[in-house]
């Protein structure tokens, strides 16, 4: 009999790779978010002031058995250290794991791991978890400006210049160069050491510029990513625009992807060019108000959360956007907002089917490292988060 | 050597005289049980039993024979003292526990019995220490009354196919359940912790299974807590053997060659968590 849910088996040395991606997206955020799809299986992630979003898309032909219900689309997540704990020892993976067979069992909540090893031995790993809203941010890599390539080789030997403890680096590109700084705040500026690298655009398997700019982010988030592609040997393609914009990293192979997104700081906003590009899936028409104008959209990131896939509906979408206009302006730190304003309104609703036509966009803006002094010299407008993840726990 | 010149009258004294030329064949297998500060010693003509015990739940023993020992005398039947593990171990890698081929620290123990130090000669490359460390009066030790007319399960597994799963258990689980029956699944290791449950399956016809003899279907559940230690007994032993009795206690038995290729055993009892059904 057919259980709801999945059951997958993954072979040989595509286990270890499936590994790895769990482990670096633990590097982003707390909780794997799980979604069997038709196109294959995309693990998620997300960091806890939605600053950054990283999603692993494994294709059917990665697998040696790829079954998913036909109808019931069937989302869950769950912490992300339990599934860590399966792929302990990394090293020893290769040499006595012969098969990992993955079932999603609905009925019983329960995800299990079971990997087949040498000489017999079974490991069984069931796992709990929770049901989830899809965690899919909507981005554009292909409309971005600035497109580079380079093997992973290139990009860690340049990121390990820089400490460990560095938050937020900078990269600034022109026609033939880029350049990594570690970005200083004003005020700690004059005692702190900068330190700058250099790339010819030769050193890059692609090097497509359309804007001259300079994007900041977070660094740390970057890492999980650049061990995973040099431990494959995948390239990394980087997309980017202009800063506030978010900054798109990933890796591919024939089955499967990658895709790291920052978000980046964003300059004073009178200063910043009007972008219309925009996500695949386009945002809810804007409310009539200040909130929602087109300096807005150009470094938007829409987090579709839908319970219903197709287009979103004007209606309830722009409900939270009208809340959020309707309050008066708060201190900076935006992950206060987060937790007080929109917590309570979607958690109620989050661990149950909500009607069927719930949706709710949340947003990030590019400039939300909640770390950088820039953000309390923004206006607020810019730095509000709309609505969050409903089932965002703390 | 200048340990060996010691005059004969000396030697009168002690009820205990043991000798090792590298240390190491007794400081690696009582590393295999320290995780008690305390520990007794015991010595007999056969040998060296020293015993570590915890909670009253857990007892490990490390035996060392005495044909392991260059020299090994005894004035009495039976020669037994508590003193701090922790510190004997640290006199013992006292000259710095890297290991330089050919190069070894020669030891000397000597007891001179009840109220006396324990006196460890250590020497190396012509440096000698000298460490006395007090003794107490030997605590009772449990007596598990595990025998093997008992035993209702019994297997022995290459330890190299349990370190893995051993060091990957699960430790937010506050028990550690094992399973042995003649029908699937064979040998199992269970953990229940606060993201699910694992299982470990050996199958009785694996390779690493040595010897598989279940007679009657146990499941029985242990204090993680007490069991995790044998790891390390597990990461220096060869093979184990895992015996349950009729009680659901449990014995392990690990089979530890030491530098010289000679063989020791170190073996954990543990009596079951007392929640199980």
């Amino acid at each position: 009999m057919y259980l709801q849910g999945m059951d997958c088996i993954v072979t040989g040395g595509n286990v270890k790779v499936l590994a790895k991606a769990i482990h670096s997206l633990s590097r982003i955020g707390d909780e794997l978010y799980v979604e069997p799809q038709d196109d294959g299986l995309a693990l998620r992630s997300v960091n806890s002031s939605r600053s950054a979003y990283a999603c692993f898309l494994f294709a059917p032909l990665y697998f040696s058995r790829y079954t998913i219900p036909s109808e019931n689309v069937f989302r869950c997540r769950m912490a992300i250290k339990s599934v860590q704990a399966v792929f302990r020892s990394l090293a020893s993976l290769e040499k006595t794991v012969e098969k990992c067979h993955i079932v999603l069992d609905k009925k019983k909540n329960r995800l299990t791991f079971t990997l087949h090893c040498k000489h017999g031995l079974l490991k069984t790993h069931n796992l709990s978890f929770q049901d989830s809203e899809s965690l899919q941010a909507v981005f554009d890599k292909d409309s971005c400006g600035n497109v580079f390539k380079a093997k992973s080789r290139l990009l860690v030997d340049t990121v390990m210049h820089f400490p460990s403890s560095l938050d937020e680096v900078t990269v600034s590109v022109n026609a033939d160069r880029m350049w990594f700084r570690n970005h200083v705040d004003e005020e700690t500026e004059s005692k702190a050491m900068l330190t700058e690298l250099c790339l010819a655009s030769d050193e890059f398997d692609e090097f497509s510029v359309q804007d001259h700019s300079s994007i900041t982010f977070c660094l740390k988030e970057l890492r999980g990513l650049l061990v995973f592609a040099e431990s494959t040997g995948l390239p990394i393609s980087m997309y980017f625009d202009e800063p506030g914009s978010p900054v798109v990293l990933s890796v591919t192979d024939s089955v499967l992807e990658g895709n790291f997104v920052l978000a980046t700081l964003s300059d004073d906003p009178s200063q910043r060019k009007s972008n219309t590009k925009r996500a695949q899936t386009p945002p809810p028409p804007p409310p009539d108000d200040d909130f929602m104008n087109d300096d807005m959209d150009s470094y938007l990131i829409a987090m579709d959360t839908s319970m219903a896939p197709g287009p979103s509906t004007a209606a309830p979408a722009t409900t939270p956007l009208a809340e959020y206009t309707s309050k008066p302006p708060v201190a900076a730190n935006h992950r206060t907002r987060i937790h007080s304003d929109d917590e309570q309104e979607e958690d109620e609703t989050s661990e149950t089917d909500g009607p069927p036509n719930k949706k709710f966009c949340s947003l990030f803006f590019g400039s939300v490292l909640p770390s950088s002094s820039l953000m309390s010299t923004q206006p607020l407008t810019n730095q509000e988060v709309l609505a969050s993840d409903s089932e965002e726990d703390s | 050597m200048p340990l060996s010149t010691q005059s004969q009258a000396d030697d009168e004294q002690y009820v205990l005289v043991a000798s090792l030329d590298n240390a190491r064949n007794l400081s690696n297998i009582l590393k295999a049980i320290t995780f008690k500060d305390h520990a007794i010693f015991n010595a007999t003509p056969n040998g060296l039993k020293v015993t570590v015990e915890d909670s009253k739940c857990l007892q490990a023993n490390a035996f060392i024979q005495a044909d392991i020992f260059q020299e090994f005398t005894i004035r009495e039947d039976v020669v037994g003292f508590q003193v701090n593990l922790t510190v004997l171990l640290d006199c013992l890698n006292i000259f710095g526990g890297s290991i330089v081929p050919g190069l070894s620290t020669a030891l000397r123990m000597c007891y001179k019995g009840y109220g006396y130090p324990l006196t460890l000669f250590l020497e190396e490359g012509g440096v000698v220490t000298v460490c006395k460390i007090n003794t107490q009066e030997p605590e009772e030790l449990i007596d598990f009354e595990f025998c093997s007319a008992n035993v209702t399960n019994k297997v022995i597994l290459l330890s190299e196919s349990l370190r893995e799963p051993f060091s990957e258990l699960d430790t937010t689980s506050e028990v550690l359940e094992i399973t042995m029956s003649p029908d699937q699944p064979y040998f199992r290791l269970s953990t229940f912790g606060n993201s699910g449950n694992a299982h470990y399956d050996y199958p009785k016809d694996s390779e690493m299974m040595e010897l598989f003899r279940c007679t009657t279907t146990q499941t029985n559940r242990y204090k993680m807590s007490l069991l995790k230690p044998s790891t390390k007994a597990l990461a220096l032993s060869s093979k184990v053997s895992v015996r349950t009795d009729s009680r659901g206690f449990l014995s392990l038995q690990y089979l530890v060659r030491n530098d010289c290729g000679q063989v020791c055993f170190v073996e954990y009892y543990c009596c079951p968590d007392e929640e199980v059904e």
